[in-house]
C-alpha cells in the first residue's frame, strides 16, 4: 500500500514535469514539442510496447508451460537459457542488429523488443508450473484427474498470478527499452528524448523521458491490479499456522 | 478384496524397489505397510492405484485385474490420502472434497451433501468449514480434509501414505483414535503406509513388514510382536515389544465389568463384607447417580462407620477405548494398582487392575489377540 502511494506521487511529479516543459513552449533556442506531438509519440510508444509484449506473451507463456510437460523437460534448459542470453545482450545492441536485418521501421523495433521482453514472461511461465507443490499434483493424479484436467483445473489457476507477474515485469522493461526504437526508425517517445540529447537540452530530454517513466509506472500499476484480480481467492489468503494448533474457542 | 501377486518394481537403472511381494487384504480390514524408509512400502502402495507402474506381477481388486481398468477410472474408486495432503489451495474445503464426486458426474446437490456428510464424519462443522480455503486451516484440520477428500467418491478402498505423519504428536494421537472410530463405521478396505511401529500396532488389523523391497512378515500385530518370524522383525519391533503389546488391547475388552462398589452412605462393615466375598481389598465408591467418586480400602475400615469417611476421592480414570498402555501409565502415575473405567459422564463402567493387565498380556503372548 505504501509502495503504491509513493508510485502515485512519482507519477504526479513526472506528469507535472511533462506539462511544465510543454507549457514553456521554448527552451533556449529550441521550441519544445507540442501537446499534439507528445500525444502522438506516446500513442506510438504504447502501440509498439503493446504489440511487442503481446507477441512475447503469445510465445513465452505457451513455450514456458510446454517445457514443463514431461516429454519436453529436456528442452527446458536450452529454451530458458536461450531467452536468458537474449536478455544479457545489451538492449541497444539487440536493436542495432535489427536494422540491417529487417530494415528501418516498426518491425525491427518490435522484433528487438520481443527478444528483450521474452525472458521474464518465459521464465515466470516455466517457474509458475514448476513451483506448484508436487503433493498437489500427486493428490490430483491419485484422485483420477486426467492430465488435461490437472492442467486446466489445478495447474493453470495456480500458475496464473505468476504468469501475470512475468507479463507485468516484461511490460515495464519494454516501455523503457522502446525509447531506443527510434534508432531503428521506430516512432515513440524516444524521438523526443533523442532530440533533446542531440540538442544537448536537458529539459527536452525530460519532455521525452518523464512521460516514458510515467507510462511504465501506470502500466505497472494496472497490470498489478490485473495480477491481483487473477489470483484465485484461496491464494490471496496468508497461510496460517501450519502446526496442529487448535484456534477455535470451544462453545461449551 | 485386494490381492497382490508377486508384485515387482524394477527401475530403469536396475534398482529393485519391490521384489515379488504377495499378500491379500480382506474386505473391511486395515492393512499397514510398515518398514524402514526405502523398504518399498510406498512404491508397493502406489502400484495399487498405478501411480507407479509395476514391472511384474498382478494386483486384483475384487477379483478384477486392476491393469485392465482405465487408470483414471480405477483411481476414482480408490481413495488416496498422503502425508503432505496436497489440498488444492485455490479451492474451498467443499470443492476439494467434491473433486471425485464431480469427476463421477454426481449432481451439484449430491456433491454438496457428500461434502457435508464427510465433514461431519471427521468432526468438522460443515457450516464453519465448507467455504474455507486450505490456507485458513490448521495442520490437523488440513489432514482431516485430506481424509474427507479421499473418501469423497465413497470408494471401497482407501490408500493412505503416512496420513498422520506431518502433524504434532497430540493431534496425531487424536486423529488416529478418531480415524479408528470412523473406520468402525465405514468399514473400508484400507492400506496404510507408515514407518511408525506404534501406529502400525495401533491401527492395523494386519501388518505387512517390509525390508529392502521384500515382504518379511504379514501377520496381525500381536503375531508380529510375539511371534516374530526372524531377527529382523524382532529387532524392528524392539526389545520393549511387551510394552508395545499393551497397545493392542483396550480397557473395555478386559475390564471387570461389574466390580464391587459401595455407596458413600453405606456402613463400612457391609462394604468390607463385599470385599471379602470377592477376595479383594477395595471397592469403588460411586454416588447415587452411578458416578465414580473414589476408592475405599479394606485397610482403612477400622473404626469407621460409613464408607464416605474412608473414601479416597480420585479423579483418575480411563475411557473404555483407552489402550492398556494408557491404563497402565495412569496406574503408575497415580500410584494405584486399580483403575476405574468410566464413560463420558464419569459413570463407572468397570475396573482394570495390575493383575488384569498381567494376565491379559500372558495370554496374548501365548495365544495372540482374539479378533
Amino acid at each position: 500500500m505504501r509502495r503504491q502511494v509513493i508510485l502515485f506521487a512519482l507519477l504526479t511529479l513526472l506528469l507535472g514535469a511533462t506539462f511544465w516543459v510543454t507549457s514553456l513552449g521554448k527552451v533556449g533556442i529550441y521550441s519544445t514539442f507540442t501537446y499534439g506531438d507528445l500525444l502522438h509519440s506516446a500513442w506510438a510508444h504504447f502501440k509498439m510496447v503493446f504489440i511487442a509484449v503481446f507477441i512475447a506473451a503469445a510465445m513465452g507463456v505457451p513455450l514456458g508451460i510446454l517445457v514443463t510437460r514431461p516429454g519436453f523437460s529436456p528442452f527446458a534448459l536450452p529454451v530458458i537459457g536461450g531467452a536468458s542470453i537474449g536478455q544479457t545482450i545489451p538492449s541497444l545492441a539487440v536493436i542495432a542488429v535489427m536494422a540491417p536485418l529487417l530494415g528501418f521501421g516498426l518491425q525491427s523495433a518490435v522484433v528487438a523488443l520481443v527478444i528483450y521482453g521474452l525472458l521474464p514472461i518465459l521464465r515466470n511461465a516455466y517457474t509458475s508450473i514448476r513451483t506448484i507443490d508436487p503433493a498437489i499434483i500427486e493428490a490430483a493424479q491419485g484422485m483420477g484427474l486426467t492430465r488435461m484436467q490437472i492442467a486446466r483445473k489445478i495447474e493453470l489457476p495456480l500458475a496464473r498470478p505468476v504468469i501475470m507477474a512475468g507479463i507485468k515485469v516484461s511490460t515495464v522493461i519494454t516501455v523503457g527499452t522502446a525509447e531506443l526504437a527510434v534508432l531503428v526508425g521506430g516512432e515513440g517517445l524516444g524521438k523526443i528524448t533523442l532530440t533533446g540529447v542531440f540538442a544537448q537540452e536537458p529539459l527536452i530530454i525530460l519532455q521525452g523521458a518523464a512521460p516514458t517513466a510515467a507510462m511504465a509506472i501506470t502500466l505497472g500499476l494496472i497490470l498489478e491490479l490485473a495480477e491481483r484480480r487473477m489470483t484465485p481467492r484461496g491464494l490471496r489468503l496468508e497461510p496460517e499456522n501450519t502446526l496442529g494448533v487448535v484456534r477455535h474457542e470451544s462453545n461449551t | 478384496m485386494i490381492r497382490l501377486e508377486k508384485v515387482t518394481k524394477v527401475y530403469p537403472d536396475g534398482t529393485v524397489a519391490v521384489r515379488e511381494v504377495s499378500f491379500e487384504v480382506v474386505k473391511g480390514e486395515l492393512c499397514v505397510l510398515l518398514g524402514p524408509s526405502g523398504c518399498g512400502k510406498t512404491t508397493t502402495m502406489k502400484m495399487i492405484n498405478r501411480l507407479t507402474p509395476m514391472t511384474d506381477g498382478s494386483i486384483y481388486m475384487d477379483g478384477l485385474d486392476n491393469s485392465t481398468t482405465d487408470e483414471n477410472e480405477l483411481r476414482r474408486n480408490i481413495g488416496y490420502a498422503i502425508q503432505d495432503v496436497g489440498l488444492f489451495p485455490h479451492m474451498t474445503v467443499g470443492e476439494n472434497i467434491e473433486t471425485v464426486p464431480a469427476l463421477k458426474g454426481w449432481t451439484k446437490a449430491d456433491q454438496r451433501k457428500r461434502a457435508e456428510e464427510l465433514l461431519e464424519l471427521l468432526r468438522m462443522e460443515p457450516d464453519e468449514f465448507i467455504n474455507k480455503y486450505p490456507r485458513e486451516l490448521s495442520g490437523g484440520e488440513r489432514q482431516r480434509v485430506g481424509v474427507a477428500r479421499a473418501l469423497g467418491g465413497d470408494p471401497p478402498v482407501l490408500l493412505m501414505d503416512e496420513p498422520f505423519g506431518a502433524i504434532d504428536p497430540i493431534t496425531r494421537l487424536e486423529l488416529q483414535n478418531e480415524f479408528l472410530k470412523i473406520q468402525q463405521e465405514i468399514k473400508k478396505t484400507i492400506i496404510l503406509v507408515t514407518h511408525d511401529i506404534y501406529e502400525a500396532i495401533k491401527m492395523g488389523d494386519k501388518v505387512a513388514l517390509m525390508k529392502e523391497g521384500q515382504l518379511v512378515q504379514y501377520a496381525p500385530p500381536a503375531d508380529l510382536l510375539f511371534r516374530p518370524k526372524d531377527s529382523f522383525v524382532a529387532s524392528f519391533v524392539g526389545a520393549d515389544r511387551g510394552l508395545k503389546g499393551l497397545q493392542l488391547i483396550r480397557t473395555k475388552e478386559v475390564m471387570w465389568k461389574s466390580p464391587p462398589t459401595a455407596n458413600p452412605e453405606e456402613k463400612t462393615d457391609v462394604a468390607q463384607e463385599r470385599m471379602k466375598r470377592h477376595g479383594i481389598a477395595w471397592v469403588a465408591v460411586i454416588d447415587p447417580d452411578g458416578r465414580f467418586t473414589g476408592w475405599a480400602f479394606a485397610s482403612d475400615t477400622q473404626g469407621a462407620d460409613r464408607v464416605k469417611e474412608i473414601t479416597k476421592t480420585s479423579t483418575v480414570a480411563a475411557g473404555r477405548n483407552a489402550v492398556l498402555s494408557e491404563a497402565l501409565s495412569l496406574m503408575l502415575t497415580s500410584g494405584s494398582d486399580v483403575l476405574a473405567v468410566v464413560d463420558q459422564h464419569n459413570r463407572l463402567e468397570g475396573v482394570v487392575t495390575f493383575e488384569t493387565i498381567r494376565n491379559t498380556m500372558t495370554e496374548v503372548v501365548q495365544k495372540g489377540v482374539s479378533q
